[in-house]
């Protein structure tokens, strides 16, 4: 499915990758007015990690730099510290055209394989909606086993110490295994998401149909 | 003739200095009528008893005056006694204030404030009343020589004014490179769309203006006389010539654009869909709103703009200044195409993109939202490949060369001033192989100093880019627009109008024998002492601004209402014959002799500081005002412009036993912030050769120093003169103290 | 007559979760400065900073969407105040980008359908400490300190977004003073030199970056050292949790020896006003600060 977006947003837009994250990116009509001064750049935390900063990113997206942007980790380096968006001059939204980025490397599926983040986000993404609320024993405990059950136990031994400290603290509680917290109208949440899911899709879909 | 000193004993005068002595210094020392002291002399009641005493009948009639308060600087308006010739005498800002308190100082700083006075009342001594000499005109017409918007701009805003204008235009219409333009940059907010160029209604404007004459097809044959009384030939390639008279002159004349011939790397002449900004002015007047198209006839569907071409380019034959308008221009040039269909691509390849002025970022802004793209590229060759072209550039976000195609490449080309002869160009040009194309003159000024305004760097005309912009160093010839500097056409008709301005105080000023800027009201003017001239030319060569030209003996004649009055003529006298009736080499010259200087023993040196009024004067005084400690053993005496002190006075100092000499004048060279343009540098070139004068009476050479001073150096300026006292520790007092 | 709030706690506040802790001292601030939350019945996870990987625009817009619409139903006349800085945010933002949105706003609108709800933007969205300082103010806070923190060196790390891109109070995002003015304002020494009060924790890349997310807070300790802090103390409960709890792991990644109390404002302001160890839930931190434990003790 995503391959066949992605097949139908080459078609579309044919080399106009800027065009292309324009409409369909979120904020991302915003990237056209970027000025390439890279305070961006120099501005994030976790800079020095990221193959190409924002600064970089905004240009490859103007030099059609189509497969690099989408498959690239960098976005995946966004902490969402929103300094960037306090010091751009121009007033982007970088966080949220970042994060629109990775959404939509996601979305059409050009996503980076193994990329940490991703993997963690989507396991937020799909504790968070399971219940309405964030399990945060589940979570952490699913992201000691995201590379599988031998690396899981080995993790959570070595977090063992952490895990003993916050349960005395009393912020971390094994009841949270049985059930936890969530929200009571659980049916009519899930209705929400899937109606809003819905009408996101329609949305690129709508670009992909009209050629 | 009868001096009349006043001693103000506020602002804590009286309480640190013995006034009572002061006053008797005056008096039997300085010889002037009388002391009286007032402990609020700027106050009305002290201003009243100066007054009265001016106005006093018979022997009371104070006809000179000695202020003995603060610096010159301060209670300007309190102590304007109009023409009366005034010393002031700075006991604030020049003694008490930079001298600590406390027994052990007492001493010298009374004998700064002595000296002080001694030295004003020397001063004033020396000094006339000045008047106007007579010789001015009054000439309400402006002379406009170029028919650009700067021109047109600059003739309807004398007119408005209620003055008269004439254009020269040397073309057969009005308009210049505006009037090639399909649109013009906005010039009001919210600046995000191409608008009209206005030129047609501006001709319009003027043509129906009987305030304005507008010559075609015409120049400026030969342009004599000065402020409110040039006399200008008017010479006509179609028809017969005219003379006119004119109070004031702007010069408009203008750039040329670069010739893209010079750029094969880009394809330029190889390649017909390789054009310049202007080229495409044409291309897109041709096409109206409708879509641009090639000279093959093609629709462009895909265009780079190539910025910085050949310019800000150290490359032989490219030009190394930035032109200022280009980028906003590509910008504007781009929307043409996004406007008439968006779907065509628009690239500009840039470096660093600038679009100065008011609107230029909303303008950039609204670009990239018409969806143009900015590429930071340095663009290496455009290759011609059959019709279509191949841009290959380094992209320096991405550090990569890379390449784009395009069916159009539109290279943005600089401007280059049409300021005329370079006058100050080394005569041996031709001797060293280069072949030039000879320049024209523009005005042909019938001027000893050369035929048109001198020129700063690059060939754009000299004026002072933040202080004194319009200023070129003729007066009463003011340049507007690209000629003097890169702009656009919004700027240039923004300098229009403050030409324009000028152009009308001159007129004002030279009609009643006044100076015009920076001395501006100044009634003063040199004059010579026939006798004494050698006819050496020393102060026709360096007047910075042409003001003197010379009679068929070689006699000086001094065309006042051209002087800005800076001295520099003074200075440069070798014979000193030149003086102003209330600046000579006499006013300083007894102020520096009337110093009492202390014997070798004493160790009490004394240093003369000579002081530029316009910068390092106040940037004592401001250091004064911060406290900031001096040496009791200067004695500072401001002077015009570096450029007036003489050499004498250096030799005279040092003759009578002063152990140091500190000049203090503005920056100079391309940068200088010298308010007379050259003087401070004349000043540094005459005392580069004081060594042999000082070798001479066996000094050291280190007892004379020039520094460049600007006024915000608060903290430095006193901190020189105690390098200058250091120097004297360790070279030892003088030995011609007497 | 207390101020009511429509209150939105976010999942770290709840029973057992990460931050528990500061939800038990605004509570018992809340009855210092006679505050009423009213909790948001039935609210959902506002999906933090990180919810973007699984969750598009839209989603994640109707997820603090559907608790403002709640807030406009059950607490018509009360502003929404949140303590948790993600929950803030996102809520605010969404807030903010509905109202200048109105396609995303009728989209949104068109989910909420699903939950019979509907989201009209007249809410203000407002963090803890804007309640304390704009509501209650400086002055009011100062009068209450029975226990003044005096001795207490403390660095105010204010952190992420808690600061930008909203602010607080009209502050400037590269040095806003607030969390030093309220370290003053209880009588404690706050190290207004601190330079990494507005730098990163790493945030949610905590968890799938360590090595690089410790880096981050490796500096924002040794700062606080460098500046003779006895303490830090954060308004924004992942940035407590981030700096605090993986310091063993930095110990031994960097072979130092930190062992930095990270505070909430909220337990200062517990202690400052008289409050007991319990109250201020000083156990729900792993490190203690026994100065801090002292004062309360008193």
């Amino acid at each position: 499915m995503s391959t066949a977006v992605n097949q139908a947003m080459v078609e579309k837009y044919k080399g106009n990758f800027l065009k292309e994250v324009t409409e369909n990116v979120e904020e991302g009509n915003w990237v056209k007015m970027c000025m390439q001064c890279g305070v961006c750049s120099g501005s994030c935390p976790l800079g020095p990690h990221w193959d190409h900063p924002p600064q970089e990113i905004f240009m490859m997206i103007r030099a059609n730099k189509r497969e690099e942007v989408l498959s690239s980790t960098s976005m995946w380096m966004c902490t969402s510290c929103y300094n960037c968006i306090a010091r751009c001059p121009r007033g982007l939204p970088i966080t949220h055209i970042m994060h629109g980025l990775a959404h939509y490397s996601k979305r059409i599926g050009l996503k980076p394989k193994n990329q940490p983040t991703e993997k963690f986000g989507q396991m937020f993404w799909d504790n968070l909606t399971k219940k309405g609320r964030v399990n945060e024993l589940k979570l952490g405990l699913g992201l000691y086993f995201k590379d599988g059950f031998a690396e899981g136990v080995k993790v959570a031994m070595s977090k063992q110490k952490l895990g003993m400290n916050m349960m005395k603290a009393k912020r971390m509680s094994p009841m949270e295994m049985l059930g936890g917290h969530g929200v009571s109208d659980l049916a009519g949440f899930h209705a929400m998401l899937k109606k809003a899911e819905e009408l996101e899709a329609a949305r690129v879909g709508e670009n992909t149909d009209k050629k | 003739m009868k001096i009349g000193g006043y001693l103000c004993t506020g602002c804590g005068i009286g309480d640190r200095l013995d006034t009572k002595s002061l006053e008797t210094v005056a008096v039997r020392e300085g010889r002037i009528g009388f002391c009286k002291t007032h402990d609020f002399l700027c106050s009305q009641a002290g201003v009243d008893m100066i007054n009265a005493d001016l106005a006093a009948e018979g022997d009371d009639k104070v006809t000179k005056l000695v202020i003995m308060a603060c610096s010159r600087r301060a209670k300007t308006e309190a102590f304007n006694f109009g023409a009366v010739p005034t010393a002031r005498v700075n006991l604030r800002e020049g003694v008490i204030w930079i001298r600590p308190e406390g027994s052990e100082h007492e001493e010298t700083t009374q004998e700064m404030a002595a000296d002080y006075i001694r030295m004003g009342c020397a001063e004033v001594k020396a000094m006339h009343q000045a008047d106007a000499s007579g010789e001015q005109g009054k000439n309400n017409h402006i002379m406009i020589v170029g028919g650009g918007v700067t021109g047109m701009t600059a003739a309807l805003e004398a007119s408005k004014a209620g003055y008269y204008a004439s254009i020269i235009e040397k073309s057969d219409r009005l308009g210049g490179v505006m009037g090639q333009l399909h649109k013009r940059h906005p010039l009001r907010s919210p600046y995000q769309h191409p608008q009209d160029t206005g030129v047609a209604a501006m001709i319009a404007a003027v043509e129906a203006d009987d305030k304005i004459t507008v010559y075609l097809n015409s120049k400026v044959a030969s342009t004599s006389g000065a402020p409110g009384r040039f006399n200008v030939t008017i010479a006509s390639s179609v028809g017969a010539g005219t003379q006119a008279e004119f109070g004031a002159i702007v010069q408009a004349t203008g750039f040329t654009p670069y010739d893209a011939n010079n750029l094969p790397e880009f394809s330029y002449g190889k390649s017909a869909n390789v054009v310049t900004q202007l080229e495409l002015e044409a291309m897109a007047q041709a096409a109206g709103d409708g879509a641009i198209k090639r000279a093959d006839g093609k629709e462009v569907k895909n265009v780079v703009f190539v910025q910085c071409a050949g310019q800000r380019s150290e490359k032989e034959g490219h030009l190394s200044w930035c032109s200022g308008h280009c980028c906003s221009t590509s910008v504007k040039q781009a929307m043409y195409f996004k406007d008439s269909n968006p779907e065509i691509e628009t690239t500009i390849l840039f470096d660093d993109l600038r679009t100065p002025g008011a609107g230029g970022e909303n303008f950039y802004r609204s670009a990239q939202d018409k969806m143009v793209t900015f590429r930071k590229g340095k663009v290496s060759t455009v290759e011609a490949a059959g019709s279509d072209l191949k841009v290959n550039f380094k992209d320096l976000i991405l550090n990569e060369d890379t390449h784009m195609e395009a069916d159009l490449v539109v290279l943005a080309t600089g401007m280059m001033p049409n300021a005329g002869v370079n006058i100050d160009a080394p005569k041996d040009d031709a001797a060293n192989g280069e072949v030039k194309v000879p320049v024209e003159s523009i005005l042909n000024l019938q001027y000893r100093q050369g035929p048109d305004v001198p020129q700063l760097v690059n060939g754009f005309a000299d004026s002072h880019f933040i202080c004194f912009p319009y200023e070129t160093r003729r007066t009463g010839i003011y340049t507007a627009g690209p000629v003097r500097r890169p702009m656009d056409g919004g700027q240039a008709q923004t300098d229009a109008m403050g030409a324009v301005m000028k152009a009308i105080q001159a007129i004002e000023n030279s009609a009643i024998g006044r100076a015009a800027h920076p001395r501006s009201g100044d009634l003063s003017f040199p004059s010579f002492r026939k006798e004494g001239c050698t006819q050496c030319k020393r102060c026709t060569v360096e007047c910075p601004f042409g003001a003197i030209n010379e009679d068929e003996k070689g006699y000086p004649q001094y065309n006042e209402a051209r002087c800005r009055r800076c001295g520099t003529c003074m200075g440069a006298c070798p014979v000193q014959v030149i003086s102003f009736k209330n600046y000579s080499i006499e006013t300083v010259g007894a102020q520096l002799k009337a110093v009492e200087v202390p014997d070798e023993y004493s160790e009490k040196p004394r240093i003369l500081v000579l002081a530029c009024e316009n910068d390092a004067y106040p940037a004592l005084d401001m250091a004064a005002m911060k406290r900031n400690e001096s040496s009791a053993f200067i004695r500072v005496i401001p002077v015009r412009c570096l450029g007036s002190t003489n050499t004498i006075w250096i030799k005279d100092a040092l003759g009578s036993g002063y152990d140091g000499v500190v000049m203090m004048g503005c920056k100079k060279g391309v940068d200088y912030q010298c308010h007379f343009v050259k003087g401070s540098e004349m000043a540094h070139v005459r005392m580069a050769k004081i060594g042999d004068t000082l070798s001479t009476m066996n000094l050291e050479s280190e007892r004379v120093a020039v520094h460049e001073v600007a006024i915000t150096d608060i903290d430095r300026a006193p901190k020189l003169l105690d390098e200058m006292v250091e120097v004297i520790n360790r070279v030892g007092m003088s030995p011609f103290k007497f | 007559m207390a101020k009511e709030y429509s209150y939105y706690p976010g999942c770290s506040s709840q029973k057992g979760a990460s931050s528990s802790n500061l939800e038990k001292s605004v509570e018992t601030l809340c009855e210092e400065l006679d505050i009423k939350l009213n909790p948001i019945p039935d609210w959902n996870c506002c999906g933090a900073s990180i919810g973007y990987a699984g969750g598009g625009e839209l989603p994640r817009m109707t997820l603090s969407a559907r608790n403002i619409a709640l807030s406009e139903k059950h607490h018509p006349d009360q502003d929404i105040v949140a303590t948790c800085a993600a929950c803030w945010l996102n809520t605010r933002e969404v807030n903010e980008r509905l109202l200048h949105n109105p396609k995303l706003k009728e989209e949104t609108n068109i989910a909420l359908q699903a939950v019979k709800l509907e989201f009209s933007g007249k809410k203000k969205v407002r963090h803890m400490v804007e309640v304390l300082i704009e509501d209650v103010g400086y002055d009011a806070l100062a009068a209450k300190v029975k226990k003044p923190l005096e001795g207490l060196k403390i660095a105010g790390y204010v952190g992420c977004q808690t600061n930008r891109p909203f602010g607080i109070d009209g502050e400037s995002f590269e040095n806003p003073m607030y969390l030093d003015k309220m370290v003053e304002t209880l009588g404690g020494e706050a190290l207004t030199k601190y330079e990494k009060k507005v730098a990163c924790c790493s945030g949610a890349l905590m968890f799938s970056e360590p090595e690089k997310g410790q880096a981050l807070v490796k500096d924002i300790i040794e700062s606080a050292y460098d500046n003779g802090a006895n303490m830090i103390v954060t308004p924004c409960p992942l940035c407590q949790a981030n700096v605090e709890i993986y310091q063993d792991d930095i110990n031994a990644r960097y072979k130092t020896n930190f062992n930095m109390p990270v505070m909430y404002y909220s337990q200062l302001m517990d202690v400052a006003f008289g409050r007991n160890a319990k109250d201020a839930a000083l156990d729900g931190n792993i490190i203690q600060s026994m100065e801090l434990r002292k004062i309360a003790d008193k």
